[in-house]
């Protein structure tokens, strides 16, 4: 395989991770600190990025820019969603949760099928084809800018978890969960605020994502194995694991493609899926369970 | 009472060390249980004492040592095996099949011999009649007492027809007249043909019961004998009360002070 | 509890037969009684009604019915939740098209191996995931993932159609494993009715016993001398097998497979909220959920028009009720115990 073809790929594949990454975040927050596994992650991703379509052909908000909206709005509907919904289903039972967490999944994305049909929608940014010439390889400004939103938000969410007192709160609930309470902690309102950090990172995702793909119902499905492919490769609840899950998982995917074509391409996740679970549960930086 | 001294050796541990990370939960424990008879296994919390049970009954490998049951190496094999051997060990926090009833959870332990789910059902009548529970067969297993609780883990092990039971701490928390109503049990089961190695803090129990004891402390074995030379034994004194105990007490005893009540 | 004289070991006096043995050969005979009720309505109604609709509404509530009832035995007994059962469906389905129409095998003799092969891949997927120890959501990500790869391979191989799918030939009568509307009810009461006996064994024989112990404790069952990995494996092995014979129906009845109707996530849901709705663990759940489920759907249509993802939306929601307000289902508002 001629280097000319094997570099730039494997640079967009990194770079494709990066996005990943950043969907992978909030998953990783979710479980690190509640110890769901969201099944309606990939749902609301889908979600979000129709949001981002809709402010931009709507209200001709820049992607970007949207992200002044998108966090804010998908904290909130992540809050709601954890105080109301999930928390009060779960009855402390993981099996109950892992079903509610479906059931909303499938709540989304058919009412998405219902509104939307199946057409998919992109939208178009003057800056959406702009490329720029990096380690001798062309690739695209908005997988650039999406690389570096997600490792801002890795940092943020690593100065929010070490620096603040919700931070501490937060691990402190992830910890020990009735040693939080007994100490005063809020968990309810504390595991709502960490569901919705996890689905402000789905929001920033979507903006980034949203000016180099495309959104259709179907495309949150696509996303929901990779991302827990991520998760589980780079380690359950470990924001490094997921940039380095992201960006390998990326870079496989690509590089992959390749050799197989693009959607057998996309069977070396699930390989990769399976082998780190049957393999290596606990992932690249995760604690072993 | 059987003569420790004299039974067949049932189980037999040589030897046994296990490691945690960078704990040594069980350091070099050996102990044998004679047919027929009671052995104790006890100490202070911590001491390992579990953990030994896992080890014995397959649910953890250990580092080291020595496994044997009827003179038969059962290092390594998996906890279903050892229990189709013949050897059942119950859970200090007891392990109800929650939701089901308490005649459905003895059956399961019948089930181990026997392939008719009547048949099950009949044996754990009959087990469960024989440990005071005939009149919950068909309650919720979660919703019983603590005390009904322990006596359902026996059942479920007892119904496995064991050579050799296992008892974690089926007196923990108990009141002091449950403990009383359990002592009888435990001694028919023993005199029933049952070879019972029992880990157990309630003293009382212990002195009464047990034919043979054996004390462990910090993984590592610090005694064993016949409950009287136990209750002496100055190490085992110093492991539950604490250094210097033993010599306080004998210095007590030896110049008595003038203490007249107040 | 008063202290009483333990009997030593030895018989007792002549048990009485214990009030659970009693019960349990009470309910075997109402089960049975229901089953062959079912069977013989399903088997005369053709000739009573004529209304294709209707007897088209019955056959499909009894395929939502198997498929729940595949999901059950893994799931509501064995307490494995699959989020990719389609997997088994699957297979089931495009065995039977790659087998008659690429090797021309004889429809009941596809139907054979299709059920064969969907035991046999719910005893690799198995072996991978309980051998490693797989659980909850771990092991539901696992079945997921094994669903989409089946998607995606039958998507991208030309053996199996590729993305058009496969279209079956149409054929002549029950000998063909071919479906008039009296014969396709028929044919999905039957398999129905075996579901349901296979539900009756597991409520009373000691492979139940096991399952649903391992299922409500693992260690404690493992103490007790439950195999505990051959169980689960023979629980998996029977669920894909029946799934598969729910591709097997679709295929006959319907004429055409691609891979998002075999292996799409529509299938995994119908299977997994029946089961549930109905009530886990329970005999007659899966009909019970597939009738309402079913129910829902006609209404939905109605107000909505044949509108994609509507009737999806309701199992969810479903879903989400069930499980935060009504967990045993609907045996368990009903049916008052286990039934």
């Amino acid at each position: 395989m001629p280097i000319e073809i094997l570099w730039p790929s494997l640079l967009n594949g990194l770079l494709t991770g990066g996005i990943y990454a950043l969907v992978a975040l909030g998953l990783t927050l979710i479980y690190g600190v509640l110890h769901i596994i969201n099944f309606a992650h990939g749902a609301l991703l889908m979600a979000a990025l129709y949001g981002v379509y809709f402010l931009f052909a709507r209200v001709g908000l820049d992607p970007y820019v949207a992200l002044l909206v998108m966090v804010p709005a998908m904290f909130a509907i992540g809050y709601a969603l954890q105080r109301f919904v999930i928390g009060r289903a779960s009855h402390g039972k993981d099996e109950n949760i892992l079903l509610v967490t479906l059931g909303v999944a499938i709540i989304i994305e058919n009412l998405a099928l219902y509104f939307f049909r199946s057409d998919t929608r992109t939208i178009d940014t003057p800056y959406a084809l702009a490329t720029v010439d990096l380690l001798g390889a062309t690739i695209s400004l908005t997988k650039l800018l999406a690389f570096g939103g997600a490792l801002a938000t890795a940092a943020l969410l690593w100065l929010l978890m070490a620096r603040t007192d919700l931070g501490r709160a937060i691990r402190a609930c992830a910890k020990e969960r009735q040693g939080a309470r007994l100490v005063g902690i809020d968990v309810d309102h504390v595991f709502a605020m960490s569901f919705g950090i996890g689905l402000a990172c789905l929001g920033a995702a979507a903006c980034f994502l949203m000016p180099a793909y495309y959104v259709n119902p179907q495309v949150g499905s696509g996303f929901v194995l990779v991302a827990f492919t991520v998760v589980v490769l780079g380690g359950m609840g470990s924001f490094a694991g997921a940039l380095v899950g992201g960006i390998l998982i990326g870079a496989v995917e690509s590089v992959g493609g390749l050799w197989l074509g693009e959607s057998l391409g996309q069977i070396a996740i699930f390989v990769i899926f399976l082998a780190v679970l049957l393999l290596r549960p606990q992932g690249l930086f995760g604690a072993r369970a | 009472m059987s003569d420790a001294t004299t039974g067949r050796v049932l189980l037999e541990v040589e030897g046994l060390s296990k490691r945690f990370g960078g704990l040594q939960a069980v350091d070099g424990v050996s102990l044998a249980a004679r047919e027929g008879a009671i052995t104790a296994l006890i100490g202070p919390n911590g001491a390992g004492k579990t953990t030994v049970f896992a080890l014995v009954s397959g649910f953890l490998r250990p580092d080291a040592g020595q496994v044997r049951f009827d003179g038969r190496d059962i290092l390594g094999m998996a906890p279903h095996v050892v229990a189709r051997l013949g050897m059942t060990r119950t859970f200090q926090i007891v392990q109800p099949f929650a939701g089901q009833t308490v005649a459905e959870n003895i059956a399961i332990g019948a089930h181990l011999h026997v392939r008719s789910r009547r048949e099950a059902l009949e044996r754990a009548h009959e087990v469960a009649e024989r440990l005071g529970l005939g009149d919950q067969l068909g309650k919720d297993a979660a919703s019983l007492t603590i005390a009904g609780r322990k006596r359902l883990e026996m059942a479920k092990a007892l119904a496995t027809r064991p050579r050799l039971l296992l008892l974690d701490e089926v007196l923990a928390g108990l009141n002091p007249g449950e403990v009383e109503r359990m002592l009888p049990v435990v001694r028919d089961l023993a005199a029933s043909g049952v070879t019972i190695l029992m880990i157990e803090h309630v003293m009382q129990a212990v002195m009464s019961l047990a034919d043979d004891i054996y004390v462990i402390a910090n993984g590592r074995p610090i005694a064993h004998g016949a409950p009287a030379a136990i209750a002496r034994d100055e190490r085992v004194i110093e492991s539950y009360l604490g250094h210097g105990t033993a010599a306080r007490l004998a210095a007590r005893e030896a110049a008595p002070a003038v203490e007249t009540a107040r | 509890m008063n202290t009483r004289s333990i009997p030593l070991s030895g018989a007792p006096a002549a048990p009485a037969a214990s009030a659970a043995a009693l019960r349990l050969r009470r309910d075997v005979l109402r089960h049975g009684v229901g089953i062959v009720l079912l069977l013989a309505v399903a088997w005369a109604l053709p000739l009573f009604v004529t209304s294709g609709f209707t007897l088209n509404a019955v056959t499909m509530t009894l395929y939502a019915a198997l498929l729940a009832q595949a999901w059950n035995i893994l799931g509501g007994f064995g307490g494995q939740f699959s989020f990719g059962h389609a997997v088994f469906f699957g297979t089931g389905a495009y065995a039977m098209a790659v087998l008659q129409v690429r090797y021309g095998i004889h429809p009941w003799a596809a139907m054979g191996i299709a059920l064969a092969l969907g035991a046999l891949v719910g005893l690799v997927i198995g072996w991978l995931s309980f051998r490693y120890g797989l659980r909850g959501s771990y092991f539901a990500l696992a079945t997921l993932a094994f669903a989409e790869s089946f998607r995606i391979l039958a998507n991208n191989l030309d053996f199996t159609g590729a993305g058009v799918g496969m279209q079956l030939p149409l054929g002549e009568g029950l000998a063909q494993l071919q479906f008039d509307k009296a014969g396709a009810l028929r044919f999905m009461a039957t398999l129905v009715a075996v579901g349901l006996a296979v539900h009756v064994w597991l409520r009373a024989g000691r492979f139940g016993a096991w399952l649903t112990a391992i299922r409500d404790n693992e260690d404690a069952a493992r103490a007790l001398g439950v195999p505990v990995l051959p169980v689960k494996l023979g629980a998996i092995a029977l669920s894909g097998a029946l799934m598969s014979a729910g591709g097997v129906f679709y295929v006959q009845a319907f004429h055409y497979i691609d891979p998002h109707l075999a292996y799409g996530p529509a299938v995994s849901v119908e299977a997994l909220v029946g089961a549930i709705v109905g009530g886990m663990g329970t005999v007659w759940g899966p009909l019970a959920g597939a009738a309402v489920l079913h129910l829902l759907g006609e209404t939905t249509r109605n107000l909505f028009g044949g509108a994609p993802g509507i009737n999806l939306v309701i199992y969810g929601v479903l879903l989400v009720l069930m499980v935060t307000f009504a967990p045993r289902g609907l045996m368990g508002i009903f049916g008052g115990g286990r039934k």
